[in-house]
């Protein structure tokens, strides 16, 4: 058992990393979800001619955000450590690596929300104004609806993002595959380690991208 | 009854759209409002439910100034008043019993007498067997039915048009039409329709006005505008038409 393909893998080692990647992928996917829909939906009610337009939130807004997309995100994980470790306490684990990996994420989904809302005829929305719909109404009613296919594939595009984002994680000790990855795999050159790990990565990555396509497909009527 | 009075529209861009329109629109009427693509049709019929406001002059929808109404004071009275639009505006994500119950949902009627006014205007515009369906599975005729059915839902007693029928071939425009006749016959419904099409004017009016480059070139009784107009703008209609 010491001498195969496999003699540095730790089976139950795998089991925890891959079950840190996947907390960390659900506590940031569901944030970047919470905080990404509202931004996005900002970001579209006040561009030019929407419901609610307004130039000095849209600038703003979409400043902080671009801002925040060209920041690589290796970069983003130490610049946030201060940020981090006053909102979770730690700059470390499973709960250190959530908001780095939030603040990449959410950006980059609220972005992808706005177009998905962009998507949403001219006359369905001015339909609702017709029929005396108030902005929220307008919004939770009518927009968001409408745009489900677009949010739900905007989030399988997310997810799978925040996988490799959770890779990079590693670096400042975020615990699961990719962690392993780099520090078996590549750091004490362990090549059925990094295999392993990687391979899971894959399947992970296949299992999103079949799973977001196929809810995206079960609610789209268009 | 809808008056327009010494109304402009000028958007920001500079465009005017509308340039001093008087107009009277009387309670029953099924008045037609033809004109050119681009002549400011659409930006009228807004005029009457708050979408646009005049950048001069002043709507009156019976004793109430629209043109000043707050927004919050323009939805009671966008709930009397239906509109029905060329690319229907239906929620491709709702079912066609679920678009018809929207504007129900948004005045806050209670379920149990939403499902039974849903139930009605399906029945009364003959989609009840398609009451399950998404709007992408419908024709285009079935599609403005619903948008109808849905204009209707809070019971307005006046339904504003916008090409409503421009999309629908000639044998559909017709029943779309003969359901809207229908409609003002027996619940005593004003309708407001904007058309390029000579046809449907003729089909359904009992009044027309003629816009032109913003400006209100004739309005009265169909037959004695058609017949007796010297107006060029309206006689180049007609030329179109035949
Ligand atoms: N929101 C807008 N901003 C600027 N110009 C507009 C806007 N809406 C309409 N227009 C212009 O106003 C004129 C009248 O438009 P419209 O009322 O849509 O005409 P119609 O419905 O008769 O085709 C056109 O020249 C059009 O380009
Ligand atoms: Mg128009």
């Amino acid at each position: 058992m010491n001498d195969g393909f496999f003699q540095h893998v730790v089976w139950s080692d795998i089991g925890q990393a891959t079950l840190d990647t996947l907390t960390m992928l659900a506590g940031s996917l569901a944030l970047t979800i919470g905080l990404g829909i509202p931004l996005g939906v900002l970001l579209f009610v006040t561009s030019d001619g929407q419901i609610d337009q307004s130039r000095p939130v849209n600038r703003v807004l979409g400043i902080v955000v671009n801002v925040l997309r060209s920041i690589p995100f290796v970069i983003l994980l130490i610049v946030m450590i201060p940020l981090t470790l006053a909102m979770v306490g730690t700059s470390l684990g499973v709960a250190g690596a959530i908001p780095p990996l939030v603040g990449g994420a959410a950006p980059f989904y609220a972005r992808l929300v706005e177009a998905a809302l962009r998507d949403v005829p001219r006359a369905t929305i001015e339909a609702a104004q017709a029929m005396g719909a108030t902005r929220l109404q307008i919004i939770g009613k009518v927009l968001l609806p409408e745009a489900l296919p677009g949010l739900t594939a905007g989030a399988t595009v997310t997810a799978i993002t925040l996988v490799s984002f959770t890779a990079m994680a590693g670096v400042v000790g975020a615990g699961g595959l990719g962690d392993l990855a780099i520090r078996y795999g590549y750091q004490r050159f362990q090549a059925d380690v990094m295999l392993v790990t990687v391979v899971l990565l894959v399947v992970l990555v296949q299992f999103i991208q079949w799973a977001g396509d196929r809810l995206t497909r079960l609610v789209d009527h268009r | 009854m809808i008056r327009l009075s010494s109304v402009s529209k000028r958007f920001a861009d500079g465009t005017v759209a509308l340039d001093g329109i008087d107009l009277t629109i009387p309670k029953g009427a099924v008045f037609g409002i033809i004109g050119r693509s681009g002549a400011g049709k659409s930006t009228l019929l807004r005029l009457i439910n708050g979408l646009e406001r005049p950048t001069s002059g002043e709507v009156r929808v019976d004793d109430q100034v629209v043109n000043t109404l707050r927004e919050a004071d323009l939805r009671p009275l966008r709930r009397r008043i239906g509109m029905i639009f060329q690319a229907f505006g239906l929620l491709a994500n709702r079912t066609v019993a679920a678009n018809v119950a929207l504007p129900l949902e948004l005045a806050g009627i209670a379920p149990a007498e939403r499902a039974a006014r849903v139930a009605a205007l399906l029945d009364r515009v003959g989609l009840t067997d398609r009451a399950d369906a998404y709007p992408a599975r419908l024709s285009g005729g079935q599609r403005q039915r619903v948008g109808i059915a849905r204009a209707l839902a809070t019971r307005p007693d006046i339904l504003l048009s916008d090409e409503a029928t421009s999309a629908l071939d000639p044998e559909t425009t017709r029943s779309v039409l003969a359901l809207l006749a229908d409609l003002n016959r027996e619940m005593g419904l004003t309708i407001v329709l904007i058309t390029h099409e000579l046809e449907v004017v003729r089909a359904i009016c009992d009044h027309v006005a003629v816009l032109d480059g913003g400006r209100l070139v004739e309005s009265g009784p169909v037959d004695s505008v058609f017949s007796g107009t010297s107006e060029q703008a309206t006689l180049a209609l007609l030329g179109d038409g035949q």
